[in-house]
């Protein structure tokens, strides 16, 4: 078939919602995973419970590839629409995967499913479980390797499924024989997982959040594992709520995240201020999605950049960054909320669901540079002052319980806490704040937060952030050209975006919204962009769309 | 006793009921103080309005919270710090109009806060419109015609929400509302107390409210329907005496000892087990 020893396979696997595709795609993640492939699943469903169409595409390949492509090259099945829908997305010689008790036809591979889950009395749902062996035995992947797969998954009912794959697995052919890569496999993380444990990992100790696509799998990852990671997971009556209760906890002395998407980051703006005034520190995940209103709920969109760096009224300044992929969301995540405590300040992990809900390689060894950095405490002698006046503009931290009185404010305050009006009062602590913001400006010296890949000495850059960075920085090296992300945005890192453009003559905007948000970004830092290529059908970039584009600049 | 006092000039109006109350505050801190209830696990939460301007005028910690969030932040509050004793002050408005689900939340779960409501039955620091509980035909300057709206009965609305703690006092008997306020601490779960108070400048009811108010005795604290009978004697509109006292109490687990309760100290996170999962 001439599809043995390409290692960038794509497969397809739809259904309808509730038929457990999603699940299947993962199992069939985990296998390539195992022979040594590194895996991406892109996950498209829509906003219902029971019907409709959901599909899994996973592209499991040699080296890392956080993108899809255009075309399949094995399509599996659950029902007559999945076939409907992408067999023109199909290779040429791709394989389709199918229950040929429903659906009558000659090319590819059939599979009895509903007779061979009802001869061995199973329950309808297991049929994946007999598509996923079929689909295993016709690429040559070995019996051991698919239990295993199957054993870890399905906890429940296993020797029924096993039996049921079994049967599947024997009565189906080998078309080819994908080969075994000698990597070790990496465990296999959405960007909200990693997000999580990056959380944890810098010593989270309460997740709040009312439930919102595509942040929702934060809260239910959060309070799956409540107990292994030792914290207090709570959905309470609303985001406003979310964010005022996690600014109160920090106030005690508990580090303290949110997560939620465009509508209720909308409602925890107000929070967001207070947050920043009263200067708790505070972690908001942002995972955007299309707009505005409530668009295409369960899509995604970078339409949110310029809101959430203008988020909160008032004259301040918070951190704002954008990670690419699992492992920047997992270490971004643990940072932040350091630099949230370090900072006494508002800080936003800004994301969107094709990185929040997409599924990445991940690397364990971005855990171990995250730790629990202390913030500056008070030291238990000085006559404590909650806004104490300092040359950094950093007011050393107590929380109530310490001998201290520990005052915060949503006013305008003196050193104490207390409210004030008079004008040089006013000046005081906006100017102390003023120099705390130079301090988080600073930081960014000692952080990564420009990255540059690709043929530097490109005189052709491209720029993308967020989840478009997989798709675009594949391309940009395909097409030998030089590819800069920017991570943080807020405070923006000028110093390092500047280095990146150095030899750059050409500037090409990638991004998934319609108004070309980080334009208007790096316009205002004097950094121009010659082209955008814009995407805002709430859908990813294939490698060979923007590929096109690209080649046509 | 503690000195609580700060150097913050007081603005509020001369008469204004909040003076009472701050003084009920006072001497109820100083009662838990003696009780041996150390002045750093007390922490005030106050909303925004005149009532608010409280914790500038106590020297104790506090979080002067937004219009409307006072009762969630001290949720918050709470849950990161099961030991804290926290007194929750708050405005009819801020209760009832900006926060009114955080309110009706806060009861349902049953959140160890003791939320103090002065009922001025009105907006005052922005000079008078009608709240949730100003009665019908309210001229403020956003009704001048007088509000169309029925108020509603707010201690009604807490016992259908589930608080477990329901009390009204009056800021001119300072010395039973500094015992509400001692049982409404004691009390392990949410408490909600009714200030009634007189805004000298936009409503000024002391009349009324000296002629209307009684001391009232529920003799069954737990039973919904006695506590309903004393809730629902005075309608906030028209005729009828205004009881005093507590008039709702039952004890239920609260709500942040039960987050907390599988919290184990100084334990590391199991990320590494879990990370097994997902390979």
């Amino acid at each position: 078939m001439g599809m043995e020893n390409k290692k960038d396979y794509s497969v397809i696997i739809g259904g309808a919602a509730g038929q457990g595709s999603r699940k299947a795609g993962l199992i069939i993640a985990k296998l390539f995973n195992n022979l040594g492939y590194n895996v991406f699943i892109y996950e498209d469903y829509q906003s219902l419970i029971k019907g409709g169409h959901n599909f899994s595409v996973i592209r499991a390949s040699e080296g890392q590839k956080f993108s899809i492509r255009e075309k399949a090259d094995f399509l599996l099945s659950l029902n007559e629409e999945t076939i409907d829908k992408h067999e023109k997305s199909l290779q040429k010689n791709g394989l389709i995967v199918f229950n040929k008790d429903k659906i009558k036809r000659e090319k590819g591979v059939g599979i009895a499913l509903d007779t061979i889950t009802k001869e061995l009395g199973g329950i309808s749902i297991m049929g994946n479980t007999a598509l996923i062996a079929g689909f295993s035995k016709a690429v040559g992947i070995e019996w051991e390797d698919l239990e295993d797969a199957l054993r870890k998954e399905l906890g429940k009912g296993i020797e029924k499924n096993l039996e049921i794959a079994k049967r599947a697995y024997e009565e189906t052919n080998t078309f080819l024989k994908i080969e075994k890569l000698k990597v070790e496999p990496d465990p296999l993380l959405t960007g909200n997982e990693a997000i999580a444990l990056g959380a944890v990992k810098a010593g989270l100790d309460i997740y709040y959040a009312y439930p919102m696509t595509p942040a929702t799998s934060i809260l239910h990852y959060l309070a799956e594992h409540a107990k292994d990671f030792n914290i207090i997971v709570s959905q309470l009556e609303n985001e406003i709520a979310v964010i005022n209760s996690a600014i109160g906890s920090a106030y005690a002395g508990k580090r303290s995240m949110v997560g939620t998407s465009g509508g209720g980051f909308a409602l925890m703006t107000e929070g967001i201020s207070l947050a920043a005034q009263s200067e708790t520190p505070t972690l908001i995940i942002n995972s955007q999605r299309s707009g505005p209103a409530t668009g295409v709920p369960t899509y995604s969109s970078q339409a949110d950049l310029l809101f959430t760096l203008n988020s909160g009224h008032g004259d301040f300044v918070r951190f704002v960054v954008a990670p690419g992929d699992a492992n920047e969301s997992c270490y971004w995540s643990g940072k932040l909320l350091n630099l949230a405590w370090k900072y006494q300040t508002p800080a936003i992990l800004l994301v969107d669901k094709d990185l929040s809900e997409s599924t990445f390689e991940f690397d364990r060894k971005v855990l171990d540079q995250i730790k629990k950095e202390n913030p500056v405490l008070w030291n238990g002698k000085d006559e404590y002052g909650r806004y104490a006046d300092s040359k950094n503009g950093i007011s050393p931290l107590a929380f109530p319980g310490d001998k201290a009185v520990v005052k915060a404010t949503s006013y305008e305050h003196d050193e104490k806490g207390f409210s004030i009006e008079e004008s040089e009062a006013v000046i005081l602590m906006q100017e102390k704040r003023l120099r705390k913001f130079e301090e988080m400006e600073k930081e960014i010296d000692s952080l990564e937060a420009v990255k540059v890949y690709g043929n530097k000495n490109s005189k052709k850059a491209v720029v993308a952030w967020g989840s478009t960075k997989g798709v675009a920085l594949e391309v940009a090296e395909k097409l030998g050209l030089k590819f800069i992300q920017p991570l943080m945005i807020q405070p923006f890192p000028q110093k390092q975006f500047d280095k990146a453009m150095k030899g750059v003559d050409k500037l090409i905007l990638v991004e998934c919204n319609a108004l070309g948000q980080m334009e208007k970004v790096l316009r205002c830092h004097g950094i121009k962009v010659d082209k955008k290529i814009l995407k805002y059908d709430m859908r990813p970039f294939t490698v060979e769309e923007l590929e096109k584009k690209l080649k046509s600049i | 006793m503690e000195n609580l006092e700060t150097k913050i000039t007081n603005t509020w109006c001369p008469g204004c009921g909040n003076f009472g109350i701050l003084q009920a505050v006072k001497l109820a801190i100083n009662n838990l103080i003696e009780r041996g209830i150390s002045k750093e696990n007390i922490v005030i939460v106050s909303d925004i309005g005149c009532n608010s301007k409280i914790v500038d005028y106590l020297n104790t910690n506090s979080f002067y919270s937004l219009h409307g969030r006072s009762i969630i932040t001290a949720m918050g509050i709470k849950m990161a710090n099961p030991n804290l004793k926290i007194l929750v002050f708050l405005g009819d408005g801020a209760a009832l109009d900006e926060g009114i689900s955080h309110l009706i939340h806060a009861a349902k779960r049953n959140s160890d806060i003791n939320v103090i409501m002065h009922n001025n039955r009105l907006f005052a620091l922005t000079t008078g419109q009608f709240t949730a509980v100003s009665p019908k035909g309210l001229k403020g300057k956003s009704t001048p015609e007088g509000s169309i709206e029925e108020p509603i009965n707010p201690l009604e609305l807490v016992l259908a929400a589930n608080s477990s703690f329901i009390a009204r006092g009056y800021s001119s008997k300072i010395e039973h509302l500094k015992n509400l306020i001692l049982e409404a601490v004691d009390h392990k779960g949410f408490s909600f107390i009714e200030v009634m108070q007189p805004c000298v400048s936009f409503f000024n009811n002391i009349q009324f409210l000296n002629e209307k108010v009684y001391e009232a005795v529920n003799p069954e604290l737990g039973s919904r329907e006695k506590a309903l009978t004393l809730i629902k004697e005075w309608n906030y509109n028209g005729e009828g005496k205004i009881p005093l006292g507590i008039f709702y109490k039952k004890d239920r687990i609260p709500f942040e000892e039960e987050m907390n309760k599988h919290l184990v100290k100084d334990k590391k996170p199991e990320i590494e087990k879990c990370l097994q999962t997902h390979l």
